[in-house]
């Protein structure tokens, strides 16, 4: 009752002077996403016109779709597309099933101390930038000192040219995601598996399951949920590529393009290297619309599949 | 008690465990000790974890550059500490601003906030507004304002803990003393959000100390140099190299004597992640948190 009157007094008390001091810390806020987040969404515009530099960047004259119908014509953008969605599709299913895999291992450890031990060490790749990780895949990987060769050649085997050969790719990025990244997935599922209340598991104890029976009719439904909120921010994401894990681990090497280009190499290319703004700028606001449309449509499935697991 | 199945599920759990976590930090080891072998050694034999010479020539030479390598140094810990300031700033004003439902559009503002995580204009799109609208090429503000400074996950999350874990009560009994919003906020808010500040505070720390994408979009070797960072200064050593490899025949032009050796390179990527693999175990548990705040829908 006390609570509601001061609510109502201060409502009628010249709510101006609550209202406005509220909107003057709002508005770092929204100049920032205005100028980080907005302006770009109209900066989309770019890919429907020709870039001229004698007539600046408003100035230039519209060319409605031909920056795409270039793009779509280009061997290079569809290899890089193509590339962007396998590795997707790859690192969502394999990422899944290991890190769920690690979690409920994890979890199944006794020793806390052991437990907080390997989690920690896991987690320690997330938290340094792709420009190391490409130092520490040369001091594997390099021809002449990595210590891969040095291994192959100790055993008397053909030492490999690894930055020059793409058939090895596809795994050693692969390899590299999932080095990175599981540590990242691992803690939350743990943190979720963690949360499940213990009666289920004791009710089944008594009832004599095994721990793989727990595991496969307790854990992993109850996990379901997680996986899939996962599984929709992955599918919003599959074409758009990690950066840093495509560009610095194979040191942009030309040599293997057909493997490593995804989109976000290939826009950095064509916009830094080549100076190609038509493509780049076309490749780029492909890649925005076609993730917004996933994320809309990925959803939308679950919505209609489950929706208290929807995101939105 | 301790059943055989009880056992044997230790011993796999661990088992697999030690796996992940010895790969997991095999690569760093590898690194470390490459930067201690003697550069002649390594360039015949190749990098070893049991090298036949050590050496720590690579981190004396290290010191003798110091006046790059400490600049870089002083760069990335300006750029993360201001960058990290900023961005706490900019992101617990505008989520306090949205959790008062007294605040008129606040609905608005908070699509507003959530939009930008769903469709971005691109890297294109962003590039021009930075450059052409902004002119932030080669200027620190190209290390701290593009992208990092303020993100709708962190919105959302301190948004949330000023609504839920800070009682009401202590708002209304702050206004009847006569306080203002901003006071209310510097007073009352932000000593009771210590946690969720030093969570996002870290992450956002982490990921400013950890950029290199802004320097290499924003910051020319010509005349954006001086203000690399140390992730930027690994970043140019690999673009020259790449360079070297594609124009191998037009070597003259490049000052070879700017390409360290591999073992100086090796040690130079070891002076960059030190200070991570130094704080982390201090800090592991924020680490922890911040993942598993931000993973899941705020």
């Amino acid at each position: 009752m006390a609570k509601n009157t001061t609510v109502l007094l201060s409502k009628k008390k010249r709510p101006w002077r609550r209202i406005i001091p509220l909107y003057m810390m709002a508005l770092p806020g929204i100049i920032y996403m205005i100028c980080n987040n907005y302006l770009p969404m109209f900066g989309i515009t770019i890919a429907f016109k020709k870039l001229s530099v004698a007539k600046g960047f408003w100035g230039s004259d519209w060319v409605g779709l031909s920056n795409f119908k270039f793009l779509f014509q280009s061997n290079t953008a569809f290899t890089s597309i193509r590339n962007t969605v396998l590795y997707n599709v790859v690192f969502i299913i394999l990422g899944t099933v290991i890190s769920i895999s690690v979690a409920i291992l994890l979890n199944e450890v006794h020793s806390k101390l052991a437990s907080r031990f390997y989690q920690s060490l896991i987690l320690l790749p997330f938290l340094i930038s792709w420009v190391v990780v490409s130092y520490l895949v040369y001091a594997l990987l390099s021809s002449d000192t990595g210590l891969i060769n040095s291994l192959l050649k100790s055993l008397g085997l053909n030492t490999v040219n690894w930055y020059q050969e793409k058939s090895y790719w596809p795994v050693i990025l692969t390899i590299c995601h999932i080095w990175k990244g599981v540590g990242y997935s691992m803690v939350i599922y743990l943190s979720s598996i963690v949360g499940f209340s213990q009666d289920y598991f004791e009710a089944a104890r008594i009832d004599g399951a095994s721990k793989w029976q727990q595991i496969r009719r307790i854990t992993l439904p109850l996990l379901k949920p997680t996986v899939i909120t996962m599984f929709i921010l992955s599918v919003g994401r599959i074409f758009s590529s990690d950066f840093g894990l495509f560009y610095q681990v194979p040191k942009n090497s030309g040599a293997l393009y057909d493997v490593t280009q995804t989109i976000d190499v290939y826009v950095y290319n064509a916009l830094m290297k080549n100076s190609d703004y038509g493509m780049s700028s076309a490749a780029s606001v492909f890649q925005s619309v076609v993730g917004f449309a996933m994320v809309l449509a990925a959803n939308f499935i679950v919505r209609r599949y489950s929706e208290e697991n929807a995101i939105f | 008690m301790k059943s055989k199945e009880y056992r044997l599920w230790q011993i796999l759990a661990n088992a697999v465990m030690l796996i992940f976590t010895l790969g997991a930090i095999i690569p760093f080891i590898l690194l470390i000790i490459a930067s201690f072998t003697d550069n002649n050694w390594a360039t015949v034999n190749g990098f070893s974890f049991f090298p036949g010479k050590w050496s720590v020539a690579a981190f004396e030479y290290i010191a003798a550059s110091w006046k790059v390598i400490g600049k870089s140094y002083l760069m990335t810990i300006l750029v993360a500490a201001s960058g990290t300031f900023l961005s706490i700033l900019v992101t617990t004003t505008f989520a306090f601003a949205i959790s008062e439902e007294i605040l008129p559009g606040r609905r608005l503002l908070n699509f507003m906030c959530i939009f930008t995580m769903l469709f971005q204009g691109g890297m294109v799109a962003s590039y021009f507004i930075w450059t052409q609208v902004f002119h932030i090429r080669d200027t620190v503000a190209a290390l701290i304002f593009p992208g990092l400074l303020m993100n709708a996950f962190n919105v959302i999350l301190v948004k949330n803990y000023f609504t839920f874990s800070i009682p009401e009560s202590l708002k209304e009994a702050a206004r009847i003393d006569g306080a203002g919003e901003v006071s209310i906020f510097v007073r009352i808010i932000m000593p009771l959000s210590k946690p969720i500040l030093a969570t996002i505070g870290l992450m956002t720390c982490l990921s400013y100390w950890n950029d290199w994408t802004n320097g290499l979009y924003y910051l020319s070797v010509k005349n954006g140099s001086q203000f690399f960072t140390i992730q930027l200064i690994l970043n140019q050593i690999n673009e020259n190299i790449s360079y070297l490899s594609k124009n191998a025949s037009q070597m003259a032009g490049v000052n070879i004597g700017s390409l360290p050796s591999t073992t100086v390179r090796m040690a130079i990527a070891v002076v960059g992640v030190l200070p991570i693999l130094v704080i982390y175990p201090f800090l592991q548990k924020y680490f922890v948190k911040g993942i598993t705040l931000g993973g899941v829908k705020g």
